[in-house]
């Protein structure tokens, strides 16, 4: 794919990134900061993708590592993401007042 | 179809479903849906990568992923509400090492396959690898940080910043002028990791969320840097889209507690770390839970004012208890919620939903800041800054500026606190010597059972 394509990729998401977070409530900002943080673990493909045929041991091992760090980033923050927002899952019980 | 065209058709999906499930995160009605929708556009995402043809050595791709998980899942499970902000630190750390290391190894490759790569790929590599050498190294700093296993502010000499970021600069032109020397780029690795470092130490905890939030952003930009790069769409749309959104939710944070990112990163350098003004002095009134359950009973209006030391003492369900028996009294109780209460903007929301606090009760800090002058009662649980008066009149406090709750405007004052130690940003807080305040002192969920057996008995 040639550069320019690229960047016009890259600047279009910009606007859409910019775009789609307009205005958040405070409760909301952890949670979307959590969420946000999953999103990235999408280095995790740049791991896969730096495969090469003929890596020596040391490569191996920074690549392992790479695919690791990603796969936790991407795991762990849907999770915890999960985790934070349990409480609006809980919405129906409104009243504890019995 | 051809493979590749399979795997631009997912990446679409997966974009799409990134962009929907951000839209939806802005709400709480959709917030958790929102959630599980980036979720399985990131699993179309890396599935799509897997049928890539390029992809060789499962080994290693299986590996990676399974150490991953095996770390992931059960810390992303077991850790603490009050802990999460640490967490995402972390996790956003890792993603950041993460593309420290593909453009190491991109660029190792590229020098053993004859030479320099051209600089339409060398320049974004040599981008990725800085920035997310600073993001792994400055979130591991704020995760010790938020940790309180390094204490204190650490000024840092703006002199020492500002070389780093002149060697950093000269390392990258060696490199992208065409060196092909492998130390070089294992140089410049490590020289962004120390500016990381540096950067990050001698910022305050209460400024952490922003630092975070900042740094979540700078992932997400080197992330679209190593897709540039590595010629992958994938990275290069979310990247971005997280680079784009993380920037703006960080200005809304820093907007919240009236900090501009500059000063959040900068205050800290050179200034020899602010004087804190220890001036109040003043005597303090202790009280009793007898006394406090007498004074809330006979209330109006009840303001409960979370903070840090709640969560720590796992009190929020004591409160919720001893707030549903004022109301059965007829007392109106309402909670006061400071953007950055506890460690993390919506962390007090997370923990007095979980006792089933329910949501309209929970006013933010605009809303209720004009309910203060009618108040009886402001009960403070374990919220030290966001209380602070110094904030508004002490010019050189670290925390002048900040919005806080109004509490001194109420009628009568109750902090529940477990000593006299000052709050996270190593402030001494007027509000404890003023006369309208009296401290119940002991941990916040022993002390609210006590003051609760008080009420009943009445």
């Amino acid at each position: 794919m040639d550069l320019l394509t690229e960047l016009a990729i890259l600047v279009l998401a910009a606007f859409v990134g910019f775009e789609v977070i307009s205005k958040v409530p405070n409760t909301l900002h952890t949670p979307l900061m959590s969420g946000t943080n999953a999103i990235h673990g999408i280095v995790l493909l740049g791991g896969l993708l730096v495969i090469g045929p003929a890596d020596g041991i040391l490569e191996d091992i920074l690549i392992v590592i790479a695919i690791a760090f990603g796969t936790i980033n991407v795991v762990g923050g849907f999770l915890v993401t999960d985790r934070m927002l349990g409480m609006f899952k809980s919405k129906p019980t409104e009243k504890p007042d019995e | 179809m051809s493979r590749g065209d399979l795997i631009a058709l997912l990446y679409i999906v997966a974009f799409a479903m990134f962009i929907g499930g951000l839209h939806m995160l802005r709400g709480p009605r959709t917030a958790v849906r929102g959630n599980q929708v980036a979720a399985v556009g990131m699993a179309i995402a890396v599935i799509a990568t897997l049928i890539d043809q390029r992809i060789g050595d499962w080994v290693l791709i299986v590996l990676g992923l399974v150490i991953g998980t095996a770390i992931g899942v059960p810390s992303a499970r077991s850790v603490r509400m009050t802990a999460m902000p640490q967490m995402v630190a972390l996790f956003n750390g890792v993603g950041g090492g993460a593309v420290a290391l593909i453009s190491l190894v991109e660029y190792r490759e590229a020098l053993e396959e004859g030479g320099n790569p051209p600089l339409d790929t060398l320049i974004p590599i040599i981008f990725a690898a800085i920035i997310g050498s600073i993001s792994f190294w400055g979130s591991n700093v704020a995760f010790l940080k938020l940790q309180e296993s390094l204490k204190g502010r650490f000024p840092i000499p703006r002199p020492a910043a500002a070389g780093l970021a002149a060697l950093i600069l000269a390392i990258a032109i060696l490199i992208a002028a065409g060196t092909e020397m492998e130390w070089l780029f294992w140089l410049l690795v490590v020289a962004a990791g120390a500016l990381g470092v540096l950067s990050v130490l001698p910022i305050g905890g209460a400024d952490m969320p922003v630092v975070i939030s900042t740094l979540n952003a700078f992932t997400g930009l080197s992330a679209a840097a190593a897709g540039v790069a590595l010629d992958n769409t994938a990275l290069i749309v979310a990247g971005m889209l997280v680079g784009a959104s993380g920037s703006i939710l960080t200005k809304q944070m820093a907007e919240a507690m009236n900090r501009s990112i500059g000063n959040v990163f900068f205050s800290g350098l050179g200034a020899g770390g602010p004087a804190v003004a220890a001036e109040t002095g003043g005597t303090v009134r202790s009280t009793s839970a007898a006394d406090v359950a007498i004074q809330l009973s006979y209330a109006r209006l009840v303001v409960v004012v979370p903070g840090y030391g709640m969560a720590v003492a796992q009190a929020q369900r004591a409160v919720a208890d001893l707030a549903s028996e004022l109301e059965r009294r007829g007392v109106e109780v309402l909670y006061a919620i400071h953007p950055v209460a506890g460690r993390m903007p919506g962390h007090m929301n997370v923990l007095l939903a979980e006792a089933d606090v329910p949501y309209e009760k929970l006013k933010e800090m605009d809303e209720i800041n004009g309910e203060f002058g009618r108040t009886d009662v402001a009960m403070v649980i374990g919220a030290n800054d966001v209380t602070n008066p110094a904030a508004r009149t002490v010019a050189d406090s670290p925390i002048y500026g900040m919005p806080i709750l109004d509490v001194d405007k109420a009628s009568s004052i109750i902090v529940l606190k477990r000593s006299m130690s000052s709050g996270f940003a190593g402030v001494d807080n007027p509000l404890f010597y003023d006369p309208k305040t009296s401290m119940l002192f002991g941990d916040a969920k022993a002390s609210v059972g006590e003051v609760l057996a008080e009420v009943n008995q009445l």
